[in-house]
């Protein structure tokens, strides 16, 4: 079985209406190996494989399952050639049972709940996994669900397996684990295909790497014989000078101290505990953690949009030297006090701005309420909207388009633009580079290193530890809701990020048991 | 050599292929949908021609003459019965649009427009003989309005505290507001199922015409949403909770109370058909007062795509095929009901057509043809 | 008293339980169908339909109408034109991805149009005094109850006095409760309504489920369409009869939390509720008619409580309403 070609994918295009999502993309992975495909965020990795996966069908190109050529139409097609794919979103129905979910789809004699249960415990034991099969999957944790998913294709007897970012979720410890299981599946002669984004875990796990860029097929290279320098060149297409620029704090006055603030979620969990910190002007104070770690509760609580428990926020006041205290005060007021949040989350068009609205619309979002008038006032946000485009050279037909039709990035910036106009004293952004080119990512870091030189205190919710130590003076990090250290970003190391990061889950597994 | 196997592989491709479209320039969108319609109609027409055996432009004539009566006898009679009708379904759908922009999907406009002109009648039965007429009037339409939306913002209410699904409830709340009417006729009609007409509170007659003043006020409520939503600030307000309950809660919108204000607004102007009816139509009430039409609204409501103008062309058009089919039915000793099918297939085709305006279809030999 | 108040309530539940069976096969597939209140009204017009001609082939002679060919020929045409209207509504959901909500009330709209038009016209044709239609013959087919019925006293009565189409609506109901609970369909098409994409994923026929589930909860609402007018109205049929019952179904759906086992006991409260004025003594018209609004109070109450309660098991389908389309982006 090994090193025969499991999958190969010759000269596949999928286009959608103008985009090109990927373009004469060649593909050959062996059974017995595991195969990283390695790309920025939006340069089609997971568009390729949803067209192994049978989600697309691809415009052009052919693919080869076992060495015969194969149409997949269909996940049901997919399954047939024993391809099995795990999403980055899990596709799981939150109110089946683990067993429900692994068996769902299947057609395999006499429908019997408890002899499936059985068997996938074969498969569980096999590879050492941990889950209670009778759970409900809207009770479990993330990891937990990516289990389901991981087992959900194996009783399924895939033999290519397909992983979309599976490590983003999950803490070190848990991404272990689950690169053991993977390599326990290679030496049982399986072919595993795993996106990522993360350089080192593409050279610790994979035997082959393959790089996307924007929809192109750049290359395949031997882990083995490759190095991190040479699959960043192929990931942006340059060697990028990766050092961003930091200047010293200004002011040091303290702008805003969160002092024990808690809060739960909707379920009665709690997100945040007992946080407390301080943030000064002029400076950028970087916050690290795990996904989901409650890094968009501390902002929102910030904001006035989360419901605190217990503790303070206190605002000291540049304009009146006074104090605030923000948890007393709506959304609305604390925003005319200067404190802005850019939150970016997952869905970027979710929050932040109105996908359907257009560019000028979306100006008004934050400053429609202004003046006495019963109607709107079109000309203030009109003008913005041309600034913004002129001055951060946002592409767009004009400021009339529906900002869902403008990229990724130029979305970014007419989000993190319009923030910056209300001139903040306080800017929170989370994520703000998610999904972003090299060029407008290093644009949005200028914005803020500007915001910090004119004595803004900026809030940084980042995931890549290395823009975060190098573009923030502090670094925090927030684990399980709670603050497990901070740091200064000009003497810290990854590892002791890393460290930190670990820690938290820990003390919040205690707390939780 | 390549070539045959290229086209050897592509007959297992899927025969049709749906791809989502990039957006349609909006004439092009309204040029499938008025073919939808024309298409419809057309199909229907010959299925009445089939029917009752006449031809089809004696269809049409029949259709004109049911609505707009004959033109040489010079009595506008019938055409303002027509607008009449049509102001009527028109409030109904311009009520619904503020609530549907927001997407709360208020299917309740049946018994919110019943609640309400039960507060018309209400007072023009107890008070009526009590205050001059003019008094009496802006009474009837304060009263009129506040009913409808209470009856509009109690599911709001739980909407917006608990998320209670609203299609649901409000579809609820029709029948109940039908039971009560049913109730108030009882017990006012001493015993019989109807309430003799009353002639205190009513909408007056302006220069012979009958509804002059019915078709007036839906005329300026036709202006008056169209400015609301597009221009005002509570518009926009209910355009961002509409696209992103996110979005609002973010930029410090109250979601809630947008959510129960709109439905007063949306209650208000189904309360005012209410009033319209019972007070500037039919000066008393029935549980049939509003006759279902709560529902065509809502479809109308739709199919208008939140424009308040586009609605006035929709209604038109469905009060004239109303009239009209019905009529052709009756002449052919058919039942009148024909023309509730008609309604139903215009409206799916309109739904149907859609699709076209939204995804492109690819059949699997289109390639080849090409080359 | 009480054995005839539990006899009528059973008889006016039937058509609800058969609506409200049918919506929830539909709705667990993730598809609300308004259109049922006009499918039932389909179903039952086909089945009078049918049943006219049967009896005008028989020169509306009893003695010549053979027992099966009068029941059979009206359930096909019910199942038929029910089934018609559901694809219909599937096909325009499902593959073209209409608006449901729009879609459904259409469907209501051009049910009840065929319905009252078809019922008009028949009435027209036999030209009788009354507005309506009577097939008593074939009613009492459809009527014929077990033989040692009514030999069992207060038993009887309650259990086996009644057309075997009730007995069905029971069955239908209990069916579809274990075939949604304990079987691969039941999963699959429990799947599709929560999550398609999942069930899309995991290789289930999203569409096939989608047409199937409709098509099938059309065919069982349009059931309760024919039993009304065979077994509940006597066979007789006038237009607009049948009234909002098709709407009750649908608020049945909600009180039974998406059941069909509950939806039997749902059925017969609200059965029971619609009927209790009858037998409670001294109880004016008027207070009848408020009455009668006890089941949409009560299902709106219990749609509240759920919704407070958040019960995750509780709750409607999760993609309820929600076309689905794979390759959205």
């Amino acid at each position: 079985m090994a090193n025969q070609p499991a999958i190969e994918l010759r000269n596949i295009t999928k286009t959608f209406g103008k985009v090109v999502a990927n373009k004469n993309v060649n593909l050959t992975v062996n059974h017995g190996e595991i195969l990283s495909i390695l790309g920025e965020n939006g340069s089609g990795k997971t568009t390729l494989m949803n067209m192994i996966s049978g989600i697309y069908f691809p415009d052009e190109g052919q693919i080869f399952v076992g060495g015969e050529e194969v149409v997949i139409t269909s996940p049901k097609d997919a399954f047939n050639y024993n391809i099995g794919m795990i999403h980055q979103h899990f596709k799981l129905v939150d109110v089946f049972t683990a067993a429900e979910n692994i068996v769902l789809g299947i057609k395999d004699g006499k429908y019997d709940i408890k002899k499936a249960t059985e068997r996938i415990s074969e498969i569980t034991e096999k590879y050492g996994f941990e889950l209670d099969l009778d759970k409900k999957i809207y009770t479990m944790s993330v990891s937990e669900k990516q289990t389901v998913e991981i087992i959900k294709v194996l009783y399924r007897g895939a033999d290519i397996l397909i992983l979309d970012e599976p490590t983003a979720v999950l803490t070190p410890q848990e991404t272990d684990k689950l690169f053991a299981v993977l390599r326990r599946m290679r030496e049982d002669g399986k072919c595993i295909i795993i996106i990522t984004h993360k350089l080192h875990e593409v050279l610790s796990l994979s035997d082959k790497v393959a790089v996307l860029r924007k929809g192109e097929y750049i290359g395949t290279v031997n882990t083995a014989e490759t190095s991190e320098s040479e699959l960043t060149e192929m990931m942006v297409g340059k060697k990028i000078e990766l050092n961003i620029q930091r200047s010293e704090p200004k002011g040091n006055t303290d702008r805003l101290r969160v002092k024990g603030i808690s809060c739960k979620d909707r379920q009665g969990t709690t997100v945040l505990d007992n946080v407390s910190f301080t943030v000064k002007s002029g400076e950028i104070l970087g916050v690290a953690g795990i996904a989901g770690s409650g890094q968009r509760e501390l902002l929102e609580s910030i904001a006035g949009l989360q419901h605190l428990t217990s503790g303070e926020i206190v605002y000291y006041n540049p304009k009146t030297n006074g104090i605030d205290n923000l948890r007393d005060k709506t959304p609305v007021q604390i925003r005319e006090l200067g404190v802005r949040l850019s939150f970016v989350p997952e869905d970027r068009l979710g929050m932040g701005l109105v996908g359907n609205m257009d560019i000028v619309d979306n100006m008004m979002l934050r400053s429609y309420t202004k003046g006495k008038s019963v109607f709107l006032q079109k000309k203030v946000p009109k003008d913005l909207a041309h600034k913004i485009i002129n001055d951060l050279e946002v592409v767009t037909p004009d400021a009339n388009t529906p900002v869902r039709r403008l990229s990724g990035g130029n979305v970014q910036k007419v989000l993190v633009g319009r923030e910056i106009a209300a001139a903040p004293t306080v800017l929170m952004v989370a994520y703000p580079v998610r999904g972003l080119d090299i060029n407008s990512s290093y644009l949005i870091y200028n914005l803020l290193n500007e915001q910090k030189e004119k004595g803004v205190a900026v809030i940084f919710v980042g995931e890549d530890l290395d823009v975060l130590i190098e573009l923030c003076d502090r670094i925090m990090v927030i684990g399980s809701g709670r603050i497990t250290g901070t740091v200064d970003a000009r003497t810290t190391t990854k590892e002791e990020i890393g460290l930190l990061m670990t820690k938290s889950n820990a003390e919040g597994g205690d707390n939780n048991g | 050599m390549a070539d045959v196997k290229a086209v050897h592989k592509h007959n297992r491709e899927p025969f049709v292929h749906i791809n989502k479209r990039d957006d349609m320039s909006w004439w092009k969108a309204w040029l499938v949908r008025i073919a939808a319609i024309i298409i419809s109609i057309l199909l229907m027409s010959l299925f009445a021609v089939m029917l009752t055996g006449n031809s089809i432009s004696e269809i049409f004539e029949t259709m004109f003459t049911a609505v707009f009566g004959r033109i040489e006898t010079g009595s506008y009679k019938m055409l303002y019965k027509y607008l009449q009708e049509i102001a009527i379904l028109l409030c109904l759908a311009l009520a619904l649009t503020p609530a549907f922009k927001m997407k709360f999907w208020n299917c309740g406009a049946e018994g919110q427009a019943l609640i309400g002109g039960l507060g018309a009648m209400i007072c023009m039965i107890e008070i009526g003989d009590k205050l001059p007429n003019g008094v009496l009037l802006l009474i009837v339409a304060v009263v009129s309005m506040i009913s409808g939306a209470i009856w509009g913002v109690i599911p709001a209410i739980f909407k917006a505290f608990f998320n209670t699904n609203e299609t649901l409830f409000t579809l609820m709340m029709n029948y109940i507001a039908t039971q009560i009417i049913a109730y108030y006729v009882y017990i006012k009609g001493g015993g019989s199922n109807v309430i003799q007409p009353v002639d205190t509170g009513i909408i007056p007659i302006v220069s012979e015409n009958k509804y002059l003043i019915n078709i007036i006020v839906v005329a300026v409520i036709t202006v008056v949403l169209y400015i609301y939503l597009k221009y005002s600030k509570q518009g926009y307000e209910i355009s961002v909770v509409g696209e992103s309950q996110n979005t609002a809660r973010y930029i410090g919108i109250n979601v809630k109370k947008v959510i129960i204000r709109t439905m007063c607004v949306s209650g208000a102007l189904c309360g005012v058909a209410g009033m319209l009816l019972v007070s500037g139509t039919d000066h008393s009430i029935r549980t049939g007062t509003v006759g279902g039409q709560g529902f065509t609204a809502i479809m109308i409501s739709w199919l208008g795509q939140f424009n308040p103008f586009i609605m006035v062309v929709m209604t038109a058009l469905f009060k004239f095929l109303e009239i009209g089919m019905s009529k052709v039915a009756e002449n052919a000793q058919l039942n009148a009901s024909f023309s509730e099918i008609v309604l139903g297939v215009v409206i799916l085709f309109v739904v149907g057509c859609e699709f076209f305006i939204r995804y492109s279809v690819k059949f699997r030999n289109a390639k080849k043809e090409d080359k | 008293m009480l054995v005839q108040f539990i006899f009528r309530a059973v008889l006016i539940s039937i058509p609800l339980l058969y609506g409200a069976t049918g919506e929830i096969i539909t709705e667990k597939s993730g598809h609300l169908n308004l259109g049922i209140p006009g499918i039932m009204y389909v179903g039952a017009i086909s089945g009078v339909s049918g049943a006219f001609i049967y009896e005008n082939m028989c020169g509306n002679d009893p003695a010549k109408m053979n027992a099966v060919l009068a029941i059979l020929i009206p359930l096909l045409c019910t199942i038929i034109g029910s089934a018609l209207v559901g694809l219909l509504y599937s096909f325009l959901t499902v593959t073209m991805r209409a608006n449901q909500n729009v879609t459904g009330l259409a469907i209501t709209t051009f049910g009840i149009g065929i319905g009252n038009f078809l019922g008009g016209s028949l009435i027209k044709l036999v030209d009788s005094d009354i507005p309506s239609i009577a097939l008593t013959s074939t009613s009492k087919y459809f009527k014929a109850t077990l033989p040692f019925a009514d030999k069992l006293g207060w038993f009887g009565d309650i259990f086996l006095s009644y057309d075997f189409l009730t007995y069905f609506a029971i069955i239908a109901a209990v069916v579809a409760t274990i075939v949604l609970d304990k079987t691969r369909v039941g999963l699959n098409l429990r799947s599709v309504g929560e999550n398609p994409a999942t069930a899309d994923a995991a290789g289930v026929n999203v569409a096939k489920y989608r047409y199937g589930a409709t098509i099938i909860g059309a065919v069982v609402a349009g059931l309760g369409g024919i039993q009304y007018v065979m077994a509940y109205a006597d066979g007789v049929w006038s237009n607009n009869a049948f009234g909002d019952r098709g709407w009750m179904a649908i608020a049945i759906v909600i009180f039974a939390l998406w059941k069909p086992s509950m939806a039997i006991l749902c059925s017969f409260l609200f059965g029971a509720l619609c009927n209790l004025n009858n037998y409670i003594n001294g109880l004016g018209t008027e207070t009848q008619e408020l009455f009668k609004m006890l089941p949409y109070v009560v299902t709106i109450i219990v749609l509240v409580f759920t919704s407070i309660r958040k019960k995750r098991e509780h709750q409607p389908p999760e993609s309820l309403g929600l076309n689905y389309f794979r390759e959205e982006r």
